[in-house]
């Protein structure tokens, strides 16, 4: 098979986070500080990617800021002629570690927002963080970088829509990016209390497309589709292992970063591999290419070059079996499964917050 | 946003081209995504001043391909425009 140059590199530097966000898409069980990547493989990691031919590069977590060698990071990758974002929380974006990382030549800050409403804000991430947000809002803005913010949708504030497009509006932002809850890791774990009713999901969608013609030239606005809501499954990623590689913080290589749940793929490291031979060659990348391993009806369903029978992870997390078509899509028996965690959301609304520990936290 | 001949195009001002050695390709590179782009596609953005109209990118094309390109300029400008990659000047 004819292989892809990915395009994009996702590189989580570290699970090490201020915020407890309980929708977060790391998985339960976090790489602590001392299993971390040094500096020196991901600026190899960083290298090789380009040789791959990466172009787009990011910079996440976890809070990359915790790490303080952020900025020789985004130096490197610019000197290989990366396109690089910082996927941050705000949190640790002071200005001398900003004009750092603009002399480094980052182009691209991300800064998540957990809500308009600042009380709401502070309940889901665990600490108080927006002042620090709003003041790294302006330093992104001052000098000069594009601007992006984050705000992930869910139960509890997908109503106020309306109102993070605004406050996104005033800060400046280039991009907005308002993304229903993907249910992975932290999220799944969560789901009950975070899925939103259809008819939220509803609002929320005719609020974003009207905002997008008023905001059109001046801030873009994305927003990412809450797939349990929809009638078929996401293309995730464009296909497995075609354009897409995350780099955990222990260095273990995947196709997507919810992959991380397949338990019966084993993911190499970049301890151990050159990125070329993992994407190439390392039988997890090589697992759900093309369509050999796909059931029915994905196999003979014309929408498998649209989609390619969804996501892995998901149909993993959902039914046992990485091979069974994404239970989101409705030409599958196993939509029930979908069904019933939408209907079954409608109760309970205790959050288990993300924590680094040892052990998982149970509440 | 519709094009038209006189619509004076401009990348947005986040997006940059590029060349890349790996692919050997031309490629447009912005927050979030990439265009790899044909040879075509190439010299129609190059043109993209913020100055010149698309009437103005037409006519130089048009010499050097010796046809008539208006139409296909204002196609290929008005796929990046709906992603909001190129605005209008």
């Amino acid at each position: 098979m004819l292989l892809n140059h990915p395009t994009t590199l996702l590189a989580e530097i570290t699970h090490r986070c201020p915020l407890h966000c309980p929708y977060c898409s790391n998985p339960l069980e976090m790489t602590r500080a001392d299993g971390e990547l040094t500096t020196e493989d991901w600026t190899r990691v960083f290298t090789e990617a380009r040789e791959l031919g990466v172009l787009q590069l990011g910079l996440s977590g976890g809070e990359p800021l915790v790490r303080p060698d952020v900025e020789a990071l985004a130096a490197h990758a610019r000197a290989v002629g990366l396109y690089t974002t910082l996927v941050t929380s705000g949190v640790g974006l002071t200005r001398p570690r900003a004009e750092k990382l603009r002399e480094a030549g980052l182009e691209h800050i991300q800064i998540s927002f957990q809500d308009s409403d600042d009380a709401a804000a502070d309940h889901v991430a665990g600490m108080s963080a927006v002042p620090q947000k709003r003041s790294a809002a302006a330093i992104v803005r001052e000098l000069g970088f594009a601007f992006s913010i984050n705000v992930v949708l869910h139960r509890a504030n997908i109503d106020r829509v309306g109102d993070m497009i605004e406050m996104a509006a005033s800060l400046g932002a280039d991009r907005l990016e308002l993304a229903n809850t993907q249910y992975y890791g932290w999220a799944l774990e969560n789901r009950n209390a975070l899925m939103p009713t259809r008819a939220q999901v509803d609002a929320a969608a005719d609020i974003a497309e009207a905002a997008k013609g008023r905001h059109r030239g001046r801030m873009q606005i994305v927003y990412v589709l809450p797939d349990y809501h929809e009638t078929y499954p996401k293309p995730c990623y464009g296909g497995w292992g075609k354009h897409y590689l995350m780099v955990a913080p222990d260095g273990r290589t995947l196709p997507c970063h919810g992959a991380t749940h397949i338990t019966t793929l084993r993911f190499d490291s970049v301890r151990d591999r050159p990125l070329r031979w993992i994407w190439e060659e390392s039988p997890a990348f090589q697992a759900f290419r093309g369509d050999a391993w796909m059931q029915e009806p994905c196999r003979t369903c014309p929408r498998k070059a649209i989609d390619f029978g969804g996501c892995r992870c998901q149909a993993f997390a959902l039914t046992g079996d990485a091979t069974n078509p994404d239970p989101v899509c409705t030409l599958t028996p196993l939509r029930t499964i979908i069904d019933r965690a939408v209907q079954d959301a409608a109760g309970a609304h205790v959050y288990r917050f993300r924590y680094l520990s040892l052990e998982p936290q149970r509440v | 946003m519709t094009l038209t001949a006189t619509s004076v195009p401009v990348l947005w001002r986040l997006a940059r081209l590029e060349f890349d050695p790996v692919r050997k390709q031309r490629v447009l590179l912005y927050p979030e995504g990439v265009v790899l782009l044909n040879d075509t596609g190439a010299a129609i953005l190059d043109l993209c001043d913020g100055r010149r109209s698309i009437g103005d990118v037409a006519t130089i094309l048009g010499e050097r391909y010796h046809r008539e390109v208006v139409d296909d300029v204002i196609e290929y400008l008005s796929r990046l425009a709906d992603q909001e990659l190129i605005r209008v000047a």
